[in-house]
């Protein structure tokens, strides 16, 4: 799950790691209120899932109440890159000295941690390391081993960080790792990271991502409320405990695994069609599975046909067929099924599938006729 | 011969009195594998379908020799169950359990390195291995493969790697060892340990590899091939049509700007002289085909048995 900024910020707070002091407001009245409390200046800052906020105008100044109105007003509902603004965090505004950059992630070939710090902070890092790679310090943390203060010091230094920010900034650092590990963060990332006027450092940004997988040991995280507008296909999928993400082609996609399901997207494409989703419906493709995965494709208006994509390994296919048999019945489909039965009992389930004759089913033998089938049904009725 | 596993291959499964680690594990046993013990604590002294069921790994080994452990645990205990298995001395452990913690898969990662070198892990989040007609450990169906090679396969996606399994056996073309490698963020064995096992077996010939977005596994491989294996490859990498951001099913599986695309992968690939199909069906008949060209040669030099 990927935190907006204030978000991510609350969470480094938990760690220790100084912000500034902010509120959350979601209209103009809450964010005058917000920045009265807080004290002028103060910043207003849009919160949405995407880079580039302050250039789309959804980050600015106000000296007082009447330009924090002015900026509340012309921020909430602004679209910045697809994402409608909703939310505004109001913090005191800091007088930056130094913009400096700090990060963990996971390095999965080393199969450890990975540190990043760089004095050119308040830029894209990408942009960073693609023009000046030595202006970013690397350190890789073995998880056995952690970050202690004197290591985080010296990474702060390789990385040219000024000396009168290295305490602090080592400082920063082991409680951002901490945070990174004991928060079960897949990514955290301060850019910038400052140091003020007056000698201070702390986060200007956050950026954190954590892993869902690691809900389970983490209560707290059932109340971050997810920011932005969620695509009500996907809303429906998760209530079903489907694998879906949508897309916006006219050709429904379901399939056994993840790999299969990706493929099937690529396959489509090939011959010419666009995938309105990706969904895996996994090792366990029963009746109940299957009406759900027709149920959420169902409900998207874009979908004018369905590739239905199995492979049976474990799962048999003569199961998969009387599961989507006895999903017809509990589904009003909108759209025909292209269907592709490979694998353990096809020969079975095909017979199953001829004897019922349904008209909405359109058998075929491989992937690639299902999805040149398909995609010209798609074509037909578009 | 095969990787990693052969005919006397003994193996524990952890958690075989769960309904995962039952279904399978019974189910690898009446493949052939000789799957001689369970773990599970506190359910010691019990038995599934005469499989004799331990408190602990060490038990296990000590009472039935196994040598090969299966973890087939939940997500939150799965780490612990690797490290212990480690620690009892078992050398092969395949974990078959999707959704554990990265920050855990890393922890695991590390104490294999420091403090268990000599324990190599496949998975989590992986099918498991088979070679046929001598031991299958893991979910995947026996009767999709065909024993005698001369193939390897190594891949990271499950359904993928039945689909390549399938379109080889129809043709008649069997496979020394089937390797899932898994779809996490930090797998225990990589392409590159896969492909080295293989490039070492004398009677694995040629190489199906099946990857897919995220990471940078499919690189390395490249890098690997082109650098150390004399043996032909045919690759397929799924996910081209991918958005960026969004995990496609597997914790490993994300394009990350410019990172991870499939485009990269199948570059780096073709630039190391691997034979590259444009779906799994493609990579089925490309691998037949390089089979059909190879065998009389590879016949003439049948390695000594």
């Amino acid at each position: 799950m990927d935190l907006v900024e204030y978000q991510g910020k609350q969470y480094f707070a938990r760690y220790g790691i100084p912000i500034s002091a902010g509120r959350a407001a979601d209209t103009v009245d809450e964010a005058v209120a917000a920045a009265e409390e807080v004290g002028y200046p103060v910043v207003v800052k849009a919160q949405v899932q995407v880079g580039g906020r302050g250039k789309a105008g959804g980050v600015k100044l106000a000296a007082d109440a009447a330009e924090a109105r002015q900026h509340a007003s012309d921020i909430l509902g602004l679209d910045i890159k697809g994402h409608i603004v909703r939310r505004l965090w109001i913090e005191h505004a800091t007088d930056i000295e130094k913009e400096y950059y700090a990060s963990f992630t996971l390095d999965r070939a080393a199969k450890l941690h990975l540190a990043m710090v760089s004095a050119r902070g308040g830029i894209d890092i990408e942009q960073v390391a693609d023009t000046e790679p030595e202006a970013i310090a690397r350190l890789h943390i073995d998880p056995l081993d952690g970050l202690g203060l004197p290591a985080a010091r010296q990474l702060a230094s390789d990385a040219g960080l000024d000396p009168e920010a290295l305490d602090q900034a080592a400082a920063v650092l082991v409680d951002l790792y901490r945070c990174y590990v004991e928060g079960d963060a897949d990514l955290v990332e301060i850019n910038p990271l400052v140091l003020t006027t007056d000698g201070r450092v702390h986060a200007l940004d956050a950026k954190v991502t954590l892993d869902d997988d690691a809900a389970f040991r983490h209560p707290e995280w059932s109340e971050l409320e997810q920011i932005g507008d969620v695509d009500p296909r996907e809303q429906l999928a998760k209530e079903k405990g489907l694998q879906y993400i949508g897309l916006v082609g006219s050709v429904g996609i379901i399939a056994n695994g993840a790999g299969l399901a990706m493929s099937t997207l690529d396959v489509v494409n090939q011959v010419g069609g666009t995938a309105a989703n990706f969904l895996d419906i996994g090792g366990g493709a029963n009746a109940d599975i299957m009406a759900n995965a027709l149920e959420v494709i169902n409900t998207d208006p874009n979908v004018s046909v369905i590739l239905v994509n199995i492979f049976g390994g474990i799962v048999r296919c003569d199961e998969v067929a009387q599961g989507i048999l006895t999903a017809l019945e509990r589904v009003d489909l909108a759209s025909p099924i292209v269907l592709r039965l490979d694998g353990t009992n096809s020969v079975e389930a095909r017979r199953m599938l001829d004897e019922r004759r349904s008209e909405q089913i359109i058998p075929e033998l491989t992937m690639i006729g299902a999805a040149i089938r398909a995609v010209e049904i798609a074509g037909g009725q578009s | 011969m095969s990787i990693f596993v052969d005919e006397n291959t003994k193996v524990v499964v952890l958690g075989l009195t769960g309904s995962q680690g039952r279904f399978h594990g019974l189910r690898n046993r009446a493949y052939g594998t000789k799957v001689v013990a369970g773990v599970t604590p506190g359910k010691g002294g019990q038995d599934v379908e005469g499989i004799p069921v331990y408190d602990t790994v060490a038990e296990a080994v000590e009472r039935q020799g196994a040598d090969a452990a299966f973890v087939a645990v939940p997500p939150r205990g799965a780490a612990e169950a690797i490290v212990n298995c480690a620690a009892a001395g078992i050398a092969f452990v395949v974990c078959i359990t999707e959704h554990i913690p990265a920050k855990d898969e890393a922890l695991v990662a590390a104490r294999l390195r420091r403090d268990f070198p000599g324990t190599r892990l496949l998975g989590p989040n992986c099918p498991g291995v088979i070679s046929p007609g001598k031991c299958n450990i893991g979910i995947t169906s026996g009767d999709i493969a065909l024993p005698g090679g001369p193939v390897g396969i190594v891949s990271r996606s499950g359904t993928l790697t039945y689909q390549a399994l399938h379109e080889l056996s129809q043709q008649g073309v069997g496979q020394t060892t089937c390797v899932g490698i898994g779809g996490d963020p930090v797998p225990g064995t990589t392409f590159v340990d896969a492909l080295q096992a293989f490039e070492a077996d004398p009677e694995t010939r040629a190489i199906m590899m099946i990857g897919e977005i995220g990471g940078d596994g499919e690189e390395r491989a490249a890098d690997y091939i082109r650098n150390e294996m004399s043996k032909p490859v045919v690759a397929y990498v799924a996910g081209v049509t991918a958005p960026e951001g969004r995990k496609m099913g597997h914790a490993g599986a994300i394009v990350s700007g410019s990172k991870g695309t499939a485009k990269a992968k199948i570059e780096a690939l073709r630039s190391a002289g691997v034979i590259v199909a444009k779906n799994p069906t493609e990579a089925g008949e490309l691998m037949v085909g390089v089979v059909r060209q190879f065998e009389g040669e590879w016949t003439a030099t049948t390695p000594a048995q």
